[in-house]
């Protein structure tokens, strides 16, 4: 009864016009227009160019000359301007992003300050003064790309689909990855149970400094441990020096009216006054005594008290500030960490999660680039007023000194550095001694895909060597806001992340007014506030990113009325604020790299968001942030996520639920999102899928053919899939597509299909399935030299040939043939193994200057128009053809030649194909059509996959896609596979049935070779597969003899360097066991490095020619062949004092 | 049918220029795949491995001749058009020949072809987009078609498809189906396949439209009371022509390869080996 009941209810609820928001979904196209897959990192740039900056500045404002008191130089303003080139002679000095990737340009835009200085007498002011060049993020504020339409992209030849947030560094384009850290100025309490201590620690980061400081259990007693502190201090003593000299004081503020934790507590009282500090005074004298001090040169030294107290305002938890050395809040702080240990001491599950999202910080390209920016900014200020300082140390000057003069002098620096740091990834800060390598990555153009899923990525601190499987781990936390299936497999796995789809990152907003609001709400602020009241029950702290700024009594009263401002936009959507009871705490955080992400609404058991929205929505009346603004949706960061009661489906609703869930599949990323009816798969089969599809072959961007890229694979016919999920289109795969639906037979043919292998239908190969292009660049600079040489292009030789009847050609040489009068390639040419398409030759003499003052060329040299040939070749198997050629000058004025060769490749037997399952196979075996089955409909599979794939990888979505895209084609419609949702089963089989087909997908196949019909039924129909990007052209390599290296004169090793296929340690073993000792000798020695050396058998040393020279004789001296390699070794530890002596004996003896 | 009745495809082309998106390779492909409209009678077998041969100048003479060989020419310019209206987005009307379409290959007749080559040669399929242009862009090539197999490429086979089933049979086993339970049995088939009679049983009319769907067999109810098979003696064959020749004509002639087949392995002496 009851389950005939249930679809009955559903029934009346789905019909309920009031309730049901069917088209919700829509809100995510919404969110995507808005924000889109890459909005973090523009948002992030666009804060710190457009704010970071300005605060940047405004922190280092003045410079004042050490000699000359009355000189300042003060900055007024900061500003960042459009890109612009640097060439001199330009028409127009705009440029544009794909000028820059051709050009191997930077995309920079100049850095313009204005500044008052004194000149003289006189104070001058000077505005737009250009200090350096700043990369600039495409698409964000700055760029030319922003709110163009699709056709002025298009005049920029520009992709309007490109997600930019990337940067154009020397041609290349360079992303800054996402950099994942624990948050900052936030408490973290652990517990090492084999030591038995419990921690509180908390990492202080302020513009100035950052450091990291401790309070934990030793020996049962509570301590107080920085890295600027040669020891640990107890905590009491720490408390006394921050002025809270009364033990009782102490108590009510660490313990309150708790008796445990006032018992567990009270033991560190013992040692503060057996070390005999009673007064704050003692307190700090002691501290300062264990301060480590590095001062720096001519500084003068500090007394033990002022020690402690300059240690206790600016090092201790250096994020608190200290204002006329009033240590309160820090000795609050302070209290507030050990209390936090006494909690975890008395119940070990009040420690903290370091995996949990919510403690996690993401750091984006704009903080970076701010970092570093701040860190030149000051290197340039001192550099210019260490110049300044020269200058004005001069007592007599003959004219008026103008400052300005000097500051273009460093302007390069910040440009270089900036430029530096993106190009190569390694970020050195040396203020925070921060010390990064691998920030940045060139972006993948292999696919759209991966391009996007580049500009999701998020990359860990942590040490990808370690064997921890907690940071590894998926986080039950990471629901909704990171990608559950996307990540790499092997090293780098669970530390290496992605976006979800609905997704957003928070950046810095304002503390100040948020303070104030508190204020005005109700909370007794921090300062006034004892032990007593702090921690008495019912009351509730309230932190600011972690800082205590009050309590509040009323903690669920004052939450929900700060929501109720947050709603109404009174206070930034970003900010988050949650209870936590565990620690009867209120937290606000307002600081940036959240992750948070949209939900809708729901109070009283309905949610905000009515169809009326939504129909405003879809006729454009009315705009995501529209939404957000009216209080309907809201964005949720993972802590207030804790806070909530998410439904995920409407009618799940009830009177208990806050939020309701806008779309399920957004859980997943954008590259997870490609994959129909994941939510079937086996999760590891996903996790393939992710990292797969971003080999997949494809087209990448509408301006694909306009780019010269180092490699670019192409797809000559990509088509969008017959199942298409939501995702899909949302992100544009369906317009730049990486794959070919293909009709499938799940049978097993010819045993070249087993484990894994596919057979390929040659009629679909020869029509354009599977086809693909190679793209590949060769760059030429045509330097130039001080001594007034340069590189040159070289026309073509000829020679002459004589042809039937003694009739004469003239015809260019062989590996000339494609050249053209200037010396390089023509367009269209095919060009093949070993010959020339950029004909270059160098000076000989490039170095020194060699017009002697009378003119003659000096003797045994080679004159100034003595070019040697160093022409280009073509290197590879396969032929090519020349696709374009490029001549253009680089940022150094030096004509820059690119050459951009193509191939056209067909499918080959060994070319990898994959599903979107994870299920990837190569090719087996080419087959004709006629051999291959056919159905009764006359329909050949282009793929036929072998059954064996299925059970033990348990791909059922992949089934599933196939059924649905049979039906799809049938109908002549495309289907959905959307996770947690899509095109129903049963629907798709109630059209197969229509159509005259089984409705299991199986169709009854007849042999393509008996012509018979199959014994079984076949299951058949289309699946998108992608053609990856891994070919057999590209690696299969063998070699009968070759280069060798220079040192051990062994065969090179590697296909690019045409190397030797090793007969390894453990190949060695097998012959040994086998006994082929002569097959060991010619393998090992003579096929590889043999070499006759000279032995001495009186003193088993090598000698030469016969002769022993330590012997000296040539009488024992015998010839032997050994390996290059021994003999090389024998050398060098004769190197290194080690004689080693050959022993030799008669064999036959 | 598929592999080894000869038909005619473009092989070779000679592009002069072509500064449209599509690569020459591509291009080229794309030619190779439209079907051309000729006799494959008309044309002798050409063949690349053959000897040079020269001319009385003592050049090297192309394999490629009247017997041999069809040539087409491609020459289109893509240019604006000047009567378009001003707000029109439609490249088709803002350009003129802004799509290259098969039709636009013409025939270029070589020696005494004429005489024997008619219906001159022409595309099977006019509207096949060869190619996108946009203002300035141009193509200019010939391209050679030639006497080929479908083993060889698939451009060389005659049929798009060609394939044949068995004719289905269905049996009613036992008592007939009647009402309700007949008009459901009629559904589980393709309209056509099953009539009611005025008595309201329910009867095969025409097993030779069923598609087998087996849909019959997935319900309880008639569970025993029919089996579906197949005549296995009956083939019907379905092939789809390319245009040049007609499906008789070809599946006449693939009997015949086929005979030809058989009678040289008829007169295979296996004594001898030869």
């Amino acid at each position: 009864m009851n389950e005939l009941m249930k679809p009955m209810y559903k029934g009346r609820a789905l019909t309920d016009a009031v309730n049901t928001v069917e088209d919700k979904w829509n809100l995510l196209p919404a969110f995507l227009k808005v924000k889109g897959l890459v909005k973090q990192h523009l948002d992030s740039f666009n804060y710190f160019i457009e704010t970071d900056l300005k605060k940047i500045v405004k922190a280092n404002e003045k410079i004042l000359s050490d000699v000359d008191p009355e000189f300042y130089l003060k900055y007024l303003d900061i500003k960042v301007g459009t890109p612009q080139r640097k060439d001199v002679h330009s028409f127009s000095n705009d440029i544009t992003p794909h000028e820059c990737r051709l050009r191997d340009l930077t995309y920079a835009a100049p850095i313009f300050v204005d500044v008052e200085y004194t000149r003289g007498k006189k104070i001058v002011v000077h505005r737009n003064l250009e200090i350096g060049r700043m990369p600039i993020m495409l698409r964000s504020s700055k760029c030319v790309l922003t709110n163009k339409t699709e056709e002025e992209m298009a005049k920029l030849d520009e992709c309007p689909l490109d997600p930019g947030g990337y940067f154009i560094v020397n041609g290349t384009e360079k992303v800054i990855l996402v950099q994942e850290q624990l948050s900052k100025n936030r408490i973290i309490v652990e517990t090492d149970e084999k030591k038995g201590i419990v921690q509180a620690s908390v990492t202080s980061s302020t513009h100035e400094r950052k450091s990291k400081t401790y309070v934990l259990t030793k020996n049962g007693k509570i301590y107080l441990k920085h890295n600027s502190v040669s020891e640990e201090i107890p905590i009491v003593l720490v408390l006394k020096a921050a002025g809270i000299v009364t033990d009782h004081e102490i108590m009510e503020l660490v313990a309150g009216p708790d008796a445990t934790y006032q018992e567990s507590f009270a033991i560190n009282f013992e040692e503060c006054s057996k070390l005999g500090v009673q007064t704050q005074q003692q307190a700090l004298e002691y501290l300062g005594s264990k301060v480590k001090t590095v001062r720096r040169l001519n500084a003068p030294k500090l007394t033990a008290l002022q020690e402690g107290m300059e240690a206790l305002a600016t090092t201790i938890i250096a994020h608190i500030s200290v204002h006329d050395l009033d240590f309160r809040e820090k000795a609050l702080y302070m209290a507030i960490m050990t209390r936090r240990v006494l909690m975890a001491i008395a119940n070990p599950k009040m420690v903290d999660d370091r995996d949990y999202v919510g403690n996690k910080r993401l750091e984006l390209a704009g903080q970076l680039m701010s970092l570093l920016f701040e860190d030149l900014f000051k290197k340039f200020n001192s550099d210019f007023k260490a110049n300044i300082d020269k200058v004005l140390k001069k007592p007599n000057r003959t004219n008026e000194f103008d400052a300005l003069l000097n500051i273009t002098i460093h302007s390069s620096n910040i440009t270089m550095g900036m430029n530096r740091a993106i190009s190569t990834g390694n970020w050195s800060l040396k203020r925070f001694k921060m010390e990064r390598a691998g920030v940045t990555h060139v972006l993948s153009r292999l696919s759209y895909i991966s391009a996007l899923g580049m500009m999701t990525r998020i990359s860990s601190q942590f040490e990808k060597s370690r064997k921890v499987s907690g940071p590894r781990a998926l986080q039950p936390s990471q629901f909704g806001m990171l990608c559950t299936s996307d990540t790499p497999e092997g090293e780098a796995c669970g530390l290496v992340k992605n976006l979800a789809l609905m997704t957003h990152i928070t950046t810095d907003v304002e503390e100040d007014p948020i303070r104030k609001c508190c204020m005005v709400l109700g909370v007794e602020d921090i300062s006034i506030i004892g032990g007593h009241e702090l921690h008495s029950p019912g009351t509730y702290g309230v932190y600011l990113n972690g800082t205590p700024v009050g309590i509040t009594r009323f903690p669920s009263k004052f939450v929900k009325s700060f929501r109720q401002l947050r709603r109404t936009g009174k206070v930034s959507e970003f900010i988050s604020v949650y209870c936590n009871h565990h620690h009867n705490a209120v937290h606000i955080a307002t600081d940036g790299g959240r992750i948070c992400r949209p939900l809708i609404i729901v109070t009283n058991g309905q949610p905000l968001v009515k169809d009326h929205h939504l129909k405003k929505l879809l006729a454009g009346e009315m705009v995501f942030d529209d939404f957000l603004k009216e209080g309907l949706v809201e964005y949720l960061d993972c802590n207030e996520e804790n806070d909530s009661y998410i439904a995920l489906y409407e009618p799940d609703v009830t009177s208990e639920t806050t939020h309701l869930e806008i779309e399920v599949f957004t859980v997943l990323g954008a590259v997870a999102g490609l994959i129909p009816y994941p939510h079937h798969n086996q999760s590891p089969r996903n996790t393939y899928q992710c990292a797969m599809g971003k080999q997949a072959i494809g087209a990448i961007a509408y301006n694909q053919l306009n780019r010269i890229d180092t490699l670019l694979y192409l797809m000559v016919y990509p088509q969008q899939p017959m199942v298409k999920t939501k995702t899909i289109e949302l992100i544009d795969y369906d317009k730049l597509p990486a794959g070919q639906n293909a009709t499938v037979a799940v049978m097993s043919y010819s045993g070249y299909d087993i484990e894994d292998a596919l057979v390929l239908n040659k009629s679909s190969i020869d029509r354009g399935f599977g086809r693909c292009q190679v793209m590949k660049k060769a760059t030429a600079v045509l330097k130039r030299y001080p001594n007034q040489t340069s590189d040159r292009l070289e026309g073509i030789s000829a020679e002459t040939k004589i042809g039937p009847k003694q009739k004469k050609f003239t015809v260019p040489i062989f590996q000339h043939e494609v050249l053209g009068p200037d010396g390089l390639a023509e367009v269209g040419a095919r060009i093949e193994t070993g010959q020339t398409y950029i004909n270059k030759s160098v000076p000989v003499n490039a170095g020194e200057n060699l017009i002697n003052p009378n003119g003659a060329i000096q003797n045994g040299q080679a004159g100034m128009d003595a070019y040697r040939p160093t022409p280009m070749n073509y290197k590879a198997p396969e032929p090519s053809y020349i696709d374009k050629v490029m001549l253009s000058s680089s940022e150094s004025e030096q004509p820059l030649v690119k050459v951009l060769l193509r191939q056209t490749r067909r499918p080959e037997l060994g070319d990898k194909f994959s599903s979107r399952h994870g299920q990837k196979g190569v090719c087996g075996i080419i087959v004709q059509q006629e051999d291959m089955p056919f159905s009764d409909s006359g329909v050949c599979p282009d793929i036929i996959m072998n059954p064996h794939g299925f059970p033990s990888r348990m791909t059922v979505g992949k089934m599933i896609e196939l059924v649905s895209g049979k039906a799809g084609v049938l109908d002549g419609s495309l289907q959905y596979g959307t996770c947690f949702g899509g095109s129903k089963l049963a629907d798709m089989s109630k059209i197969l049935v229509e159509k005259g087909y089984s409705y299991s997908g199986k169709d009854m196949l007849y042999s393509g070779i008996t012509g018979e019909c199959l014994q079984a039924y076949i299951f058949f129909g289309p699946i998108y597969y992608q053609k990856l990007k891994h070919m057999v052209m590209d690696k299969m390599h063998a070699r009968p003899r070759g280069p060798r290296a220079v040192l051990t004169r062994q065969p090179t090793e590697g296909r690019s360097r045409d190397g030797g296929l090793r007969l390894g340690e453990m190949e060695r073993d097998c012959v040994i066991a086998y006994g082929a000792s002569q097959l060991l000798l010619e393998r090992l020695m003579i096929s590889s490095d043999a070499f006759e050396v000279d032995v001495c058998q009186t003193c088993g040393l090598m000698g030469y020619n016969g002769w022993c020279p330590s012997c000296r004789t040539s009488e024992t001296v015998v010839k032997l062949t050994i390996p290059y390699a021994a003999k090389l070794l024998f050398q060098e530890l004769m190197a290194m004092n080690i004689a080693p002596r050959l022993k030799l004996d008669d064999v036959f003896k | 049918m598929i592999a080894e009745i000869p038909s005619v495809a473009i092989d070779k082309v000679n592009i002069w220029n072509n500064t449209s998106l599509i690569h020459d390779e591509v291009l080229a492909s794309r030619l190779g795949l439209i079907p051309i409209q000729i006799c494959p009678d008309w044309l002798a077998w050409y063949n690349e491995a053959g000897p040079v041969t020269y001319d009385s100048e003592g050049n090297p003479e192309s394999k490629f001749n009247s017997s041999n060989t069809v040539e087409f020419s491609l020459q289109v310019k893509c240019e604006r058009n000047p009567d378009a209206p001003k707000d029109c987005k439609d490249p088709n009307i803002l350009y003129q020949h802004a799509t290259v379409y098969a039709s636009d290959l013409k025939y270029v007749p070589h020696g005494d072809q004429p005489s024997f080559m008619n219906p001159a040669p022409t595309v099977s399929n006019p509207d096949i987009i060869v190619a996108k242009l946009r203002p300035g862009q141009e193509i200019t090539l010939s391209a050679y078609a030639i006497l080929g197999i479908g083993a060889d490429h698939a451009k060389f086979s005659p049929v798009a498809t060609a394939s044949y089933r068995m004719l289905p049979v269905i049996d009613i086993i036992g008592e007939p189906i009647k009402g309700d339970l007949a008009k459901k049995f009629q559904k589980c088939f393709p309209s056509g396949v099953v009539g009611i009679n005025s008595k309201g049983e329910a009867y095969i009319a025409d097993a030779r439209k069923d598609t087998v769907s087996r849909e019959v067999l997935r319900h309880e109810e008639f569970n025993g009371r029919v089996k579906l098979g197949r005549r296995r003696d009956h083939f019907i064959f379905n092939i789809e022509s390319t245009g040049a020749m007609q499906p008789d004509e070809i599946f006449v002639k693939s009997v015949k390869h086929l005979q030809n087949k058989a009678e040289e392995l008829l007169s295979y002496d296996l004594a001898t080996s030869t």
